[in-house]
């Protein structure tokens, strides 16, 4: 039976980022989270943690208020 | 090569229009002006244009702003009460976004809801305007239809020349007459370029009318004043609001210094002059000539152009009359910018009435009697 | 790997966001610049935006956009379309100024069937003046103008403006979406995309209303703010298709 796995990332733009907490909340495998780095606006900024379990699904871009996910990246892996 | 043409006042201002390439029509049937409305509604369509009743006259203003927007010449119809409510967008689009427009203003008597009789009490209003802030309008004041047509051509024309709302203020008396006409051709203008209108983006750069911020995308041009840093009192990229009004203010002074338009008469030797406007002046004129015929040395300032104002003229003037009378139906609106013009160098009466009461030649010439037996000759 | 997300290319990207942090305004204009780009009518499209935080606060589309004074957008947009018919236009407006300010013009744009599209976006108060009462307050919501909680007494029951622009025949297509999961972010963006589909079949007036999140406005926190749409707001505002093309 053939399987597939995706694997994905992201690009953040940490200026634009407000630390909304929305894209670490509703990311399925929780590899989001706020980091302890702020930006020029004093905003603490979110950080992909766990690259490796990134699986590209764009919920975080979806969801970004600010447009700060600039790009997601994913590839599936056929088994 | 004349279009001779005979209609009631309200619809040859449709016509002319129209001949000055007006396609956008939108209006709210109001007594005296409704003749225009259905004007509009049936040559409109038939140009090519777009004829639209509003709601009220908040949205038909608001309809006007956005044809404006996009380039397309428009205009309303509207009298008092309905003018009124038009304030707040005219000095938007007359102060902020710097949009044309043509409005028709016909008088009725005032205040408020007022009633169905000539007037000239939407005088102050309209030059001085209604709406906030520091913003100027063309406004012309014609004494016959031909000029009201005259005057509905160079309103289009300047307006897009200027980019500064225009209003024809007309009143119950003078829509109400229907006179023979030229209506001409189309005046011979410069070709203006409304690189601010908001047709869609193809081939150049976005543009944001009407309220642009600081920080906005330096791929998108801006058509209007900058608010938002001024708001907040910060600094904003590009154009700050105080440029934006010095900017306008020179705008108006240049409007000032080559678009006034007076009739005058009799100004050579008058020791005492006249001072009206539209259909005062009109009625008038019969006492100026029976005046003149008795040997009494009374000249007329006629104002065409309420806003830009003769005030040069009025000044010059002063330092060689004894002393103005304004005619005005109102209770003295057109008398304080003459009084401002003059400065004091010379007196300035009112003749005023009010109440749908007209002037009328068997009226006012013993009044310039009297004035002209109780002041020196300065000859 | 390949790129499977990228920014609109109808939103302009060189500036920030000037929203509180969770403001679903930025969203919603994301959503709609990225229905423009796959309609492929960025240089086609003309923007009306009203008053409010979405309009005064750094505008991020990259297409010719004009301000309307407070309520009266759609009169602009009105003249817009029948000048220029060929072109889509909408207006952008927030919920004080299209159902207090604008019931007017809404109003009487939907009845005509004005054919352009009209996006209401609904964070229950006026966000940009601190988050006072509007007409669509629910019942109980502490604002600024309404320190005791909304009271039906003293203030009144809150609108339905939608339910009754979906009763008239000018109005073909009419929604009610909300920003607060990614499930109904992608409805949302799909009843955007469908509203801009039938103004481009010229059927009539057509309107998505998009609850959005206020935090700052609603005293709450961005994830707090979630929950109160969907526990709250949405009791009075439930989502779906309020009218659909026949």
């Amino acid at each position: 039976m053939a399987t597939a796995k995706a694997h994905g990332t992201i690009d953040v733009d940490e200026e634009r980022c407000k630390g909304c907490d929305l894209c670490v909340h509703f990311c399925p495998p929780k590899v989001l989270r706020l980091s302890g780095r702020r930006n020029s606006l004093n905003h603490r900024v979110v950080e992909l943690w766990d690259a490796a379990r990134c699986t590209g699904c764009e919920i975080c871009a979806h969801v970004c208020p600010d447009m700060a996910i600039v790009a997601v990246y994913r590839e599936v892996v056929r088994a | 090569m004349g279009r001779p043409m005979f209609m009631n006042c309200n619809r040859a201002v449709i016509e002319a229009a129209i001949l000055s390439g007006c396609r956008f029509f939108s209006g709210y049937p109001i007594t005296p002006a409704t003749e225009a409305l259905e004007q509009a509604s049936h040559r409109m369509a038939a140009m090519g244009g777009v004829f639209l009743q509003g709601e009220s006259e908040l949205s038909v203003i608001n309809m006007l702003m956005g044809a404006a927007s996009i380039g397309v010449r428009c205009m309303t119809a509207t009298s008092g009460a309905g003018f009124a409510l038009m304030q707040e967008a005219l000095s938007h689009m007359a102060g902020i976004v710097e949009l044309p427009c043509v409005i028709l203003n016909v008088s009725r008597g005032g205040p408020g809801f007022g009633n169905l009789t000539p007037t000239q009490g939407d005088y102050r209003i309209a030059t001085r305007g209604g709406g906030p802030g520091d913003y100027r309008c063309l406004v012309f004041g014609p004494s016959t239809v031909q000029e009201a047509v005259d005057t509905t051509k160079l309103a289009f024309a300047l307006a897009d020349k200027y980019r500064i709302p225009a209003i024809v203020l007309s009143d119950q008396m003078l829509a109400e007459t229907s006179e023979a006409f030229d209506l001409g051709e189309p005046l011979a203008e410069a070709p203006v370029d409304k690189w601010w209108a908001t047709t869609g983006c193809k081939g150049r750069t976005a543009v944001y009318l009407g309220r642009a911020q600081a920080d906005l995308s330096p791929r998108a041009e801006y058509g209007g004043a900058l608010l938002t840093p001024n708001l907040l009192g910060l600094e904003g990229g590009g154009e700050s609001f105080e440029s934006h009004m010095l900017r306008l203010v020179e705008k108006f002074r240049r409007i000032e210094a080559a678009e006034v338009r007076t009739e005058t008469l009799y100004l050579d030797d008058a020791d005492l002059v006249v001072v009206a406007f539209g259909t005062s002046a009109r009625l008038i004129r019969p006492a100026i000539e029976e005046a003149r015929a008795r040997g009494l040395r009374v000249g007329l300032i006629r104002p065409i152009t309420l806003w830009p104002f003769p005030s040069r003229l009025l000044a010059e003037t002063a330092t060689h009359v004894s002393e103005f009378l304004v005619v005005e139906m109102s209770l003295g609106q057109l008398v304080d910018d003459v009084r401002l013009a003059v400065l004091g160098q010379a007196p300035v009466r009112l003749f005023s009435t009010l109440g749908g009461v007209i002037p009328r030649p068997e009226t006012v010439l013993p009044e310039i009697e009297r004035l002209l037996s109780v002041v020196p000759s300065r000859a | 790997m390949e790129q499977v997300f990228r920014q609109p290319t109808s939103a302009a990207l060189e500036t920030t966001y000037e929203f509180c942090a969770g403001c679903g305004h930025g969203t919603s204009l994301r959503l709609v610049s990225e229905v423009i780009d796959e309609l492929g009518l960025r240089e086609e499209t003309i923007g009306v935006l009203g008053v409010g935080c979405y309009s005064t606060n750094p505008v991020l589309f990259d297409f010719d956009c004009q301000f309307a004074l407070h309520g009266r957008a759609p009169a602009m947009a009105t003249a817009v379309k029948r000048l220029l018919p060929d072109r889509l236009v909408f207006t952008l407006q927030g919920d004080g100024d299209l159902t207090a300010i604008g019931t007017t013009e809404i109003v009487h744009a939907a009845t005509r069937g004005e054919r352009f599209t009209t996006i209401m976006l609904n964070n229950s108060g006026y966000g940009e003046t601190g988050g006072q009462m509007a007409p669509t307050t629910v019942i109980g919501q502490r604002t600024p103008s309404t320190p005791r909680g909304r009271d039906v007494a003293m203030d009144g029951h809150p609108t339905r403006m939608t339910q009754m622009l979906a009763l008239l025949d000018g109005a073909t297509y009419v929604a009610r979406v909300a920003l607060n999961t990614p499930v109904n972010i992608a409805r949302a963006k799909r009843a955007i995309r469908r509203a801009f589909e039938v103004q481009r079949t010229g059927q009539g007036f057509s309107m998505v209303e998009v609850l959005t999140a206020c935090p700052s406005g609603w005293r709450l926190s961005t994830l707090e703010a979630m929950k109160w749409m969907e526990e709250v707001q949405m009791k009075t505002y439930p989502l779906g298709d309020l009218k659909v093309p026949a």
